[in-house]
């Protein structure tokens, strides 16, 4: 059976957990995308914004250094660095945008964590000519100056929000209050597979176009399937924009979670290796949360991975077993993160470098003729301060 | 006390009902049974308690603040459960959000409900497509699952709000998150008017931005049952954190105004 069902579930996970207010907009909502989706005059603009402005196709890219030094199976990078932006974001955010435009909403807001979806926002109001308002945690807009500007730049405006842990969750809460005020002028433009039906199901769509260009490709390339495909997982969404395509065949799918200082320090935001099951912005999925359900503070290094909960799909296709979930810490991705940027010319985001790390420990022990695909969700040019930072490093 | 009961002492009097909010464990949980104290000698007849959770989203500044000083005081469920208790004299009805019943499994969190003496159960997140496993649980316990109804909710949606809906209707006077505001709502007045005409059994109360005793006369002339005041008690609560005398006094004060504009 197709998921999700009619009431938003992926299985048990995923469903509608908001307030009254919001529900006639979700409903308008659901209406607007399965129109649209269909609509041939809606796919060809979009296409041809992906096309002309995005960038895409990106390139899957054999990563031959990398391959040589580790010795072990090929590695390919799918290049969603090289999007628009900087990262996979802005596949969704056109999407949206334009779906937003079409219902005639004259308002987008937006939350954002490391500032990628913020920025990817900021880029898809300007270019449909839609106003932009962006929620940031104080704390991310401290540690993502950059891209805080960069919004800026572009005329969005960045709104700092100082509640709870200052962070992307917070900025979630912030922007759905936000939502419940403005509900008949704006348009609340998710940047993950997370909140209430229907965004996992539309942001999913939206980013499945990774999934099947890589599958195109490396067919091409290697006139086989992969033997796995690796992702970072924060809410989800460039995973199972990977992972979707590939789903009914036999490959391995790995999601990377935040392991931060360690899984056992608790300080970290791998919902998926060491949650358990709950409600929070307006889905039932799996939660860090304390032993009575109230939410605990994530943390990473990577911003983009800052967030206690993930979206209700990654967590029905986990428990299923379909999709394997392992966790990377601060310390290895800063050596991965450094591995890409030495070996390939390429410096990942420090999301995308949880991922590289595990797939350079898989490749390791895999055989020469094997292959991984990593999705490089993003590129790490606006995390320069917060690495040189970590390693001591005066710029 | 039954919510039933007060509202049809209420009606015979003539009077609408005063309900009062206030968040569990804020500013600590030693003051809480002090305070809901204060508003019902006040005057107040239904007292609507919070369990605080760590992400309210359907809550604006005041009650945030007040949700993360209980918590950061060690406000829980359990405790909650215990101050609740406490409170006797009227009615008791509990809001939280759905992680916390969830978290607690659906029928203990009732179960502590009804041994509680809470009659009414308010979860802002949770609409009615996904309430059947909850009010299953409340039908078991007699617990009133109380739901919300805001200006953009549908006709259709109305009707099978109004189908499950117990104790009370909360009616959401405006689009938004709680918070006291100057002036009342302009959709408050044609929602009432819409609900009557679909229901004329179950009681309305007006909740969100209530603060003053002009609102509250002007939702009882409009047709509610009943008016829901929180962030106003709560801002007084804010004010007085050094000055627990000063913060009961007030309260209680504050509470007789409001119940005067009820009669």
């Amino acid at each position: 059976m197709k998921l999700p069902d009619k009431l938003g579930r992926f299985d048990r996970y995923g469903g509608k957990f908001a307030p009254e207010v919001l529900m006639p907009a979700l409903e308008e909502l659901e209406m607007g995308f399965e129109k649209y989706r269909k609509d041939k005059g809606f796919q060809r603009e979009l296409d041809y914004y992906l096309r002309e402005f995005a960038g895409r196709p990106t390139p899957l890219y054999y990563a031959k250094n990398l391959t040589e030094k580790i010795g072990g199976a090929k590695i390919y990078l799918k290049r969603e660095d090289l999007v628009h932006g900087g990262a996979h974001k802005l596949n969704n955010t056109l999407g949206q945008a334009l779906l937003a435009k079409k219902m005639g909403k004259q308002r987008i807001i937006a939350e954002t964590g490391a500032g990628q979806h913020g920025v990817a926002t900021a880029i898809a109001a300007a270019a449909l000519g839609i106003r932009c308002e962006v929620y940031m945690g104080t704390e991310d807009i401290e540690r993502q100056k950059l891209n805080v500007f960069r919004m800026e730049l572009m005329n969005t405006k960045v709104i700092p929000v100082k509640s709870g842990s200052k962070t992307l969750k917070d900025a979630i809460n912030e922007a759905m209050r936000d939502w419940l005020t403005n509900v008949e002028t704006t348009y609340y433009l998710i940047g993950s597979i997370v909140g209430p039906h229907p965004y996992p199901m539309m942001v999913r769509e939206f980013q499945r176009v990774i999934g099947k260009e890589t599958k195109e490709q490396i067919l091409e390339k290697e006139s086989s399937l992969p033997d796995a495909v690796v992702a970072c997982v924060g809410g989800g969404s460039n995973a199972i924009g990977t992972f979707y395509e590939f789903l009914e065949d036999k490959v391995e799918l790995i999601g990377v979670e935040a392991g931060g200082k360690g899984i056992k320090t608790g300080e970290h935001g791998a919902s998926l290796c060491a949650g358990t099951d709950g409600v929070l912005h307006g889905a039932y999925s799996k939660l860090l949360q304390d032993r009575y359900g109230q939410i605990k503070t994530s943390y990473s290094i990577a911003a983009g991975l800052d967030y206690p909960g993930v979206g209700p799909e990654l967590s029905y296709l986990v428990k299923k077993g379909r999709v394997k979930v392992t966790s990377v810490t601060d310390k290895e991705t800063l050596d991965a993160f450094k591995l890409l940027s030495q070996t390939e010319g390429i410096v990942p985001a420090l999301e995308s470098a949880h991922a590289i790390h595990h797939a350079v420990k898989m490749a390791e022990r895999m055989e020469k003729d094997q292959v991984i695909v990593v999705n490089l969700s993003g590129r790490g040019d606006k995390d320069v301060f917060v690495v040189a930072e970590a390693l001591g490093v005066e710029l | 006390m039954k919510l039933k009961e007060k509202f049809s002492e209420l009606r015979k009097r003539d009077e609408g009902a005063l309900i009062g909010f206030v968040t569990a464990g804020d500013p600590i949980p030693e003051l809480t049974v002090d305070i809901v104290n204060s508003l019902i000698r006040g005057g107040i007849d239904i007292i609507e308690l919070g369990l605080p959770f760590s992400d309210p989203i359907a809550d604006g500044v005041i009650i945030q603040k007040a949700s993360e000083r209980s918590l950061s005081e060690g406000m829980n469920p359990d405790l909650y459960f215990e101050i609740a208790k406490k409170i006797e004299g009227i009615p008791k009805v509990c809001l939280t959000y759905y992680n916390l019943v969830l978290h607690r499994g659906l029928e203990n969190f009732v179960r502590d409900c009804l041994k509680s003496g809470i009659d009414g159960l308010i979860v802002p997140d949770l609409p009615i497509e996904e309430a059947t496993p909850l009010l299953n649980a409340c039908d078991k316990y007699n617990i009133n699952l109380i739901f919300l109804v805001a200006p953009t909710t549908t006709e259709e949606r109305l009707k099978k709000i109004l189908h499950v809906s117990k104790g009370f209707l909360y009616v959401v006077s405006l689009l938004g998150v709680t918070g006291a505001r100057e002036k009342l709502s302009e959709s408050v007045k044609p929602l009432l008017s819409r609900i009557r005409k679909s229901s004329s059994q179950i009681p309305l109360a007006v909740g969100f931005g209530i603060s003053k005793t002009e609102h509250i006369k002007e939702v009882l002339r409009a047709g509610a049952d009943g008016a829901i005041v929180g962030s106003a008690f709560v801002r007084i609560i804010e004010k007085n954190l050094d000055n627990k005398e000063r913060m009961l006094s007030e309260l209680e004060e504050f509470t007789r105004e409001l119940k005067e504009a009820t009669r």
